[in-house]
């Protein structure tokens, strides 16, 4: 009897299957176009998912030797079912390799259900609870079905009276697991992660994160046509990858877990935000999501549809607009996604439309971009007061020289008291090393940053063409900058708008100095110190090693904080988050220096404006704020046979630098 | 009272503004407040009409500057074009004497040009409609009767009928302009009408210079103790010593003037 039911079964579910992913295809073509190459991304998806994937989740060893178990049990399960009990071709050697087959999977889903006693907060439960038992029913049901084939059943078991009544149950089970394998995986249950996320693989719209490549840059508005959209207003506005990406969510919540945002109370979840999307692309309201909510904002009233907008002007839709204000930018969701969704590019295209159509930046948003249209910077300074603190330095000008080794660009610190110290401290540095260097000065403008994350695309290009246009004037071998979100801006986006530089940050630039043996630092004689990694330097330009090789060389040994490196957690001053200012339970350099304060360092070291700004506005910390080019200014000591210009007396920068600010 | 309250045609006069510290032409800070005070009239009385009007030349930086205000959420407004140097005044008279509105809108001091302050004041003396000044808020229009409150120094508030057509003026009591979004301002479209553009030959015969910062008079502080330094230094000083003349005849009230004005040094 299981001979005829088994095909029956087998082939109702994959027939099911098929029209479940011609649904779900179309609910992703809502999305805008987005070209692809077919062919080529799909022949992608094995080396993406088995190199680029897996160094992802093999992250968590345990959870990655799981699902290596459970997913390949099951993909080579499901294919030898097809033949061997789909097809009849009961061939013992099919049968054995099934058995086994089946066994990896089951022995997999053993590890899945361990993870379910007591799950952490941040996966999702609901149907996620039932998919190890699902994973079990399928493994156990094709592994006793494949028994008789290979043999090892006794002939009399399925016949005999109570035969019928065994085979039922045997067809029950099976049913079952192909119900949430085949059936669930396009109709959308847990198992929808492999499909989707395969598909996510051969058709992401940064094929270049692929490879150990990076892939960090917004991605332009095309302003120039007046019938694009400016951002993202309903769920259809997005591209059909990206709508793709969210449908792959296999709500882990490692995203959750890093999220900054979600950690201070903000009211911000990467992950239910990325769910919202697939309620919204598939219409409905997000009552049946069963993981953490937005802090504060409880689960159940808010819904959408895939034309509707996902923000209302009034009231409630999918998405409120604080959540979207709340994100720092600082990837850390995108880093830690094994489904390698884009939640960044996301949540700025909906920003943009915020900004762009509806003039909604909240906060200081309005006021920070009103200036940076009239002032070409972000607090409303004069322009042309952009080199008053270096009044005393004479730097050299590249208008004045139109052709040096680097060209050092100061950024916006350049009006703040604060970061002129780190400024002074990096010429000083530049000086003793005797580079050719000049400023833009008063030619400089915000890169546009700023403009950029708040949604402002057009403010962001219209400040990065004039930016180009001013440096297309001057040669230079390469671009300097102790301002991390210049360095992504100006190397990372300004490509797409003609602007292409070699863009380094200060401390790879000063790593490369001492190498070359043109700085000497005193030995350090200060206390234990620990390293922050700037998110715009560490995860959205991979440069993790230069500032600990400048420590270093300083003679310091770093004290690393538990999260550090790609890891590291943001310092709240990304994204323009301190502008929009949403609030939440704590603040997030709070958060930060806590950690700081758990290495018991006394002394941070960092390497970035915001950073700086962020974690010192921490009360009552424990550790001093002192960026890179701080220390290593301070370490200077003159090498034999160098100029006699005076630089190297220890407190002659800092006290300058005060005189100055006073 | 509900029942009676109707939406009104509401003109708006926008002019270019400049940014105190670049120069860069903007959408005017009060001008940009009148349209506020506009479009939350739009909001609470359904049947509200905004037209805007702004005359001058048409350039890039004027219209860049133009959109800013359409990006506050207007789909058109209209330019009385006439060459730079032509007076705006008679323009605007014409205009709005054919078209009619019921409130007229603007801010009560431009940012470029002669920034007098006059321009309200004089269209209000041609058109002969009432004006008033230093608006806060547009209350309630009833029966042809719209209810104000007008801003007086200090926080107080002063609330008056005043029979439509009238004009009000804005400065910083209004309501702050809500940002002005890029999408709306490129869209929204511009209706030209012509003007007999006058010569402002009062103006060309002026000398223009930069302004100078105008010296403030001290204030002798003569006190004792921190709380009254502290009073004087961060309140605004409470006029002393002056009087209100009420039911005076026009040469009483001249003669009081020209007695302050005396003893103010101000004439010697």
């Amino acid at each position: 009897m299981l001979d005829t039911l088994l095909p029956i079964l087998i082939f109702t579910a994959l027939t099911l299957a098929a029209i479940g992913a011609v649904r779900r295809i179309r609910l992703w073509r809502q999305g805008r176009p987005s070209p692809v190459n077919l062919l080529k991304g799909l022949a992608a998806v094995p080396r993406r998912y088995l190199v680029d994937l897996h160094h992802v989740v093999g992250r968590d060893k345990m959870i990655s030797n799981t699902h290596v178990a459970t997913a390949g049990g099951f993909v080579a399960a499901a294919v030898l079912m097809i033949l061997v009990h789909g097809l009849g071709l009961a061939n013992p050697v099919l049968g054995g390799l099934l058995l086994l087959a089946s066994t990896s999977m089951f022995i997999g889903s053993l590890f899945v259900a361990r993870r379910r006693i007591n799950p952490p907060a941040r996966l999702s439960k609901g149907p996620w609870m039932r998919l190890p038992k699902s994973l079990m029913a399928f493994s156990l049901g094709v592994f006793l079905i494949t028994l008789p084939t290979v043999g090892l059943l006794p002939e009399g078991l399925l016949e005999g009276s109570g035969s019928w009544l065994l085979a039922l149950i045997l067809a029950g089970v099976l049913a079952w697991g192909l119900g949430e394998m085949f059936f669930g995986m396009t109709w959308g249950g847990p198992m929808k992660h492999a499909f989707a996320g395969a598909l996510h693989l051969a058709f992401h719209r940064r094929a270049e994160r692929f490879g150990g490549g990076r892939s960090t840059g917004l991605k332009a508005l095309n302003l120039e046509n007046e019938a694009a959209p400016l951002g993202v207003e309903k769920p259809a506005d997005f591209t059909w990858n990206q709508l793709l990406g969210f449908d792959a969510c296999v709500q882990c919540g490692r995203c959750e877990a890093v999220c900054p945002a979600f950690a201070a109370g903000q009211p911000l979840n990467p992950k239910k935000l990325i769910q919202d999307m697939v309620v919204g692309m598939a219409g409905g309201s997000d009552a049946a999501y069963a993981g953490s909510p937005y802090p504060g904002k409880p689960v159940g009233e808010h819904a959408g549809s895939p034309h509707g907008p996902i923000v209302a002007l009034e009231g409630k839709a999918l998405v409120d607009a604080d959540t979207l204000w709340s994100c720092t930018t600082c990837r850390a969701c995108v880093e830690e996604c094994p489904m390698m969704i884009e939640h960044v590019d996301a949540i700025v295209d909906m920003r943009r439309h915020l900004t762009l159509e509806r003039g909604k930046t909240p906060n200081k948003g309005a006021e920070v971009l009103d200036n940076l249209i009239a002032t070409d910077n972000p607090g409303g300074f004069d322009p042309g007061s952009r080199l008053n603190w270096a009044a005393d330095l004479e730097l050299p000008l590249m208008a004045d020289l139109k052709q040096v080794d680097v060209l050092l660009w100061l950024g916006d610190g350049a009006f703040d008291m604060r970061n002129q110290r780190t400024l002074r401290a990096l010429i000083k540095v530049l000086k003793a090393a005797e580079v050719d260097f000049a400023v833009l000065g008063n030619e400089e403008r915000d890169s546009g940053d700023v403009a950029r994350r708040l949604g402002d695309e057009a403010t962001f290009q219209s400040l990065a063409k004039r930016n180009i246009a001013t440096l297309s004037q001057y040669q230079f071998l390469q671009i300097v900058t102790c301002d991390p979100h210049s360095f992504h801006v100006l190397g990372n986006e300004y490509g797409e708008l003609g602007g292409h530089y070699k863009v380094r940050h200060h401390s790879t630039f000063i790593a490369e100095l001492f190498e070359a043996g043109r700085l000497s630092f005193a030995p350090w004689r200060g206390g234990s110190v620990t390293y922050h990694d700037p998110c715009y330097l560490g995860r959205y330009n991979g440069e993790f090693e230069a500032p600990r090789n400048v420590l270093k060389a300083l003679g310091i040994e770093v004290k690393e904080m538990e999260r550090s490196g790609f890891r590291s957690r943001c310092c709240g001053g990304g994204g323009g988050a301190p502008i929009t200012d949403i609030p939440g339970k704590q603040r997030i350099p709070d958060m930060r220096m806590n950690d700081v304060q758990e290495t018991g360092a006394e002394l941070v070291a960092v390497g970035c404006p915001q950073c700086t700004a962020m974690l010192e506005g921490v009360v009552d910390a424990n550790a001093e704020v002192r960026d890179i080019a701080e220390l290593v200014a301070d370490a200077l000591v003159e090498r034999p046979a160098a100029d006699t210009s005076g630089t190297a007396h220890r407190p002659a920068a800092t006290t300058t630098a005060e005189e100055v600010i006073v | 009272m509900q029942p009676e309250q109707q939406g009104i045609d509401v003109a708006v006069l926008v002019s270019i503004g400049r940014h105190p510290t670049t120069g860069r032409p903007r959408r005017a800070e009060q001008d940009a407040r009148g349209l506020e005070l506009a479009l939350a009239m739009e909001a609470e009385l359904p049947g509200t009409r905004i037209s805007m009007l702004h005359a001058g030349p048409q350039d890039d930086g004027s219209e860049a500057a133009l959109r800013g205000y359409l990006g506050m959420g207007l789909e058109s407004m209209t330019l009385l074009e006439q060459p730079e140097g032509s007076d705006a005044i008679p323009a605007l008279a014409t205009h709005l004497a054919t078209a009619a509105p019921q409130l007229v809108i603007t801010g009560a001091r431009a940012e470029r040009g002669e920034g007098s302050g006059l321009l309200p004041y004089a269209l209000a003396e041609r058109l002969g409609w009432p004006l008033v000044n230093g608006l806060a808020a547009v209350e309630s229009v009833e029966n042809g009767v719209v209810t104000l409150l007008q801003a007086l120094p200090r926080g107080q508030r002063r609330r008056l009928k005043v029979r439509l057509p009238a004009i009000i003026s804005v400065d910083e009591a209004a309501p702050a302009a809500r940002q002005s979004a890029f999408g709306p301002a490129r869209r929204a479209t511009f209706s030209m009408a012509a003007t007999h553009p006058e010569a402002d030959s009062e103006l060309a015969q002026w000398h223009l210079a930069p302004a100078r910062k105008r010296p403030k008079r001290l204030k002798i502080v003569k006190s004792a103790s921190a709380r009254d330094r502290f009073k004087a230094a961060a309140s605004k000083s409470e006029g002393k010593g002056g009087q209100v003349l009420t039911d005076v005849s026009p040469e009483e009230g001249a003669e009081a003037i020209y007695k302050l004005l005396k003893e103010e040094d101000v004439l010697r």
